[in-house]
């Protein structure tokens, strides 16, 4: 559905985003994640056909961004990062006036603003002036406006910004039920609300593409080392010394109080099978056995700070610095 | 509705809302009424000076003393006035961010354009419109030629849409309204001045092509009554060349 290839962005003689290239099925949820500065906001104004692309090509539902703009931004609802809301109208005036803008018919405004509204909690400001509305039901007027149209694509530029704990999770929940009929494209700095909603998270970094993958894929294929957290019902006192006997293991952490014991083994080897039926064996009770990945936090961080993260996509462990 | 008429209805609407817009107008109109009020009323000296020195009761002409220097003058409150009325146009856009908004729907940029200006010239139309009390009330007690009185109109008419034009070029460079405004005041301020330097060049082809370009000369001759199809030309040519400008910065400023 969308397909950017090498795209890159030049503002001057910086460079907002370079060679920037990944694609997003139809009825698919991709996030964009990256720090501040990443340059998400830079590739959605080119996708929108915002502003174009200094080098490659972009193109929605087969649409070129910059040949056929019309095409491409008849078919996208858009969020920008700031809301574009005008202050001194009301806010069914400024969702008609959007529907207007975007080409809608009377009767379909008629029957899409009820039902829009409805869907970001609109109903009781609908009639008041935006310009005295708080930062959150203005975000939710920039939503609103961005499915308004009921475009087949829509691109939304960090979506739960300002919004209360409660809205986070009926809009994600909005994203969510999107899935499948429409194609979205939203961007956000918060990694469980990527992990909520998203089939893959593209991570972005000083304009370039560090990996895209699923939420899951993605911290698997991070875990620096096997790690195993293990519950054992009556571990021997020497619990962990025999356990480090095991080739392959490299560190056993025991609590102090006999709860879980994380065990982390070699690069690359694991060893749940044999850690299993090491302590079935003894009849130690084996309550528990799991391995641990990062979470997409800890990706994230470890993506985004160090520039030769994964660059290749080489789908193996970064480089890092050794641990004890 | 097309988007285009969305737009023009949302300035109008956003207009009516606006304080801005308000002290535009009454500042315009009290100025108009003053103007006009003093040139009645140096009209009535003159009459009676001319009473007094020929012994008979002269007739006034309405056209040549007040009407005449009415239209002059109105053409420098437009040209304080009109770059306060544009200066909005697309530098608030910009500051709000909306632009995004209407660069990223599935409509050209002409529509937008168009849709700008034909606000801010439907709100110009109703400014004049009320100032045509003064020639109303002025025919209830003295007979005078409406000919010139209409010409002149149209020639406010005309120069006042480009003056709007040229406003809204200058609201599309910049986000900031201030510098806007005052960018379309220094443009028509300097055009003004070319049409004097051209009269002192007097009647060589470069004095001439200078004077030609300036707008003062041709709404001179509509505020005397004469109509002439090179003066029509050079206003649409020139509303239409500001309007393409505007289109052409709107197009690459993102
Ligand atoms: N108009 C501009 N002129 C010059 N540089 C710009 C412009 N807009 C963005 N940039 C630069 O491009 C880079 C990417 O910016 P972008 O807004 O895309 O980041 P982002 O990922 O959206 O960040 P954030 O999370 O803060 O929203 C930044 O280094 C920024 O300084
Ligand atoms: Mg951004």
């Amino acid at each position: 559905m969308i397909d950017v290839q090498h795209i890159t962005k030049r503002y001057g003689d910086r460079t907002a985003i370079e060679r920037v290239t990944f694609s997003v099925n139809k009825g698919e949820v991709l996030a964009f994640l990256g720090p501040n500065g990443a340059g998400k906001t830079t590739t959605m104004r080119i996708l929108t056909c915002f502003m174009p692309a200094t080098e490659g090509t972009a193109t929605v539902d087969g649409f070129d961004c910059s040949e056929q703009p019309q095409e491409v931004k008849a078919r996208i609802g858009y969020l920008p990062e700031t809301p574009p809301v005008y202050q001194e109208l009301t806010v069914s005036e400024y969702l008609t006036f959007v529907g207007r803008l975007k080409g809608m018919k009377s009767a379909a405004l008629r029957e899409r603003m009820p039902l829009v509204i409805e869907q970001v909690s609109l109903g009781d400001v609908r009639h008041r002036l935006i310009a005295n509305l708080s930062r959150g039901y203005r975000q939710r007027v920039g939503l609103a406006q961005a499915l308004l149209h009921d475009p087949p694509v829509l691109i939304l530029d960090e979506p739960t910004v300002g919004l209360d704990p409660k809205q986070i999770i009926e809009i994600l929940e909005l994203i969510k039920s999107l899935a499948g009929s429409h194609t979205v494209i939203l961007s956000t700095h918060i990694l469980p609300e990527a992990t909520a909603v998203c089939q893959r998270v593209v991570i972005i970094n000083e304009g370039r593409i560090v990996a895209v993958d699923t939420p899951e894929h993605l911290s698997a294929r991070l875990r620096r080392s096997e790690k195993i957290s293990l519950t054992v019902k009556t571990p021997p006192h020497n619990f962990a010394d025999r356990l480090r006997g095991i080739p392959g293991i490299v560190s056993v952490f025991a609590p102090a109080d006999g709860g879980v014991y994380l065990v982390e083994c070699a690069l690359g080897r694991d060893l749940r099978d044999e850690l299993a039926r090491f302590i079935v064996t003894n009849g130690w009770g084996l309550l528990e056995l799991k391995t641990i990945s990062m979470t997409l936090e800890d990706v994230f961080l470890r993506l985004t700070q160090h520039e030769d993260g994964m660059g290749e996509r080489s789908g193996g462990e970064t480089p890092q610095e050794a641990r004890a | 509705m097309t988007p285009a008429q969305a737009i023009v209805a949302k300035e109008l609407r956003s207009a009516y809302f606006s304080p801005i817009i308000y002290v535009v107008c009454a500042v315009f109109l009290v100025i108009f009424g003053v103007l006009s009020y003093i040139a009645v009323v140096n009209a009535g000296t003159q009459a009676i000076r001319l009473m007094q020195i020929q012994g008979l009761a002269a007739k006034i002409n309405l056209n040549d003393l007040v009407f005449r220097p009415t239209f002059y003058s109105t053409a420098i409150i437009l040209l304080l006035v009109l770059p306060i009325l544009t200066m909005r146009s697309f530098a608030e856009e910009h500051k709000l961010k909306t632009f995004e908004l209407l660069m990223t729907s599935p409509i050209g940029i002409n529509h937008i354009v168009a849709g700008k200006f034909v606000a801010v010239f439907v709100i110009y139309l109703g400014m004049l419109a009320l100032t045509g009390v003064v020639p109303v009330v002025l025919a209830m007690f003295n007979s005078f030629d409406w000919a010139p009185v209409f010409t002149g109109y149209l020639g406010l008419l005309l120069m006042g849409a480009l003056f709007l034009a040229v406003g809204l070029l200058a609201s599309a460079v910049t986000e900031n309204q201030i510098i806007a405004a005052f960018l379309s005041f220094g443009i028509l301020l300097s055009v003004w001045l070319m049409g004097a330097l051209g009269s002192i060049l007097g009647d060589t082809p470069v004095g001439n092509t200078i004077a030609y370009l300036s707008f003062i000369e041709h709404y001179d001759r509509l505020v005397r009554g004469l109509v002439d199809t090179k003066d029509l030309v050079y206003y649409a040519s020139g509303i239409l060349f500001m309007l393409f400008l505007t289109h052409r910065v709107v197009e690459s400023d993102r």
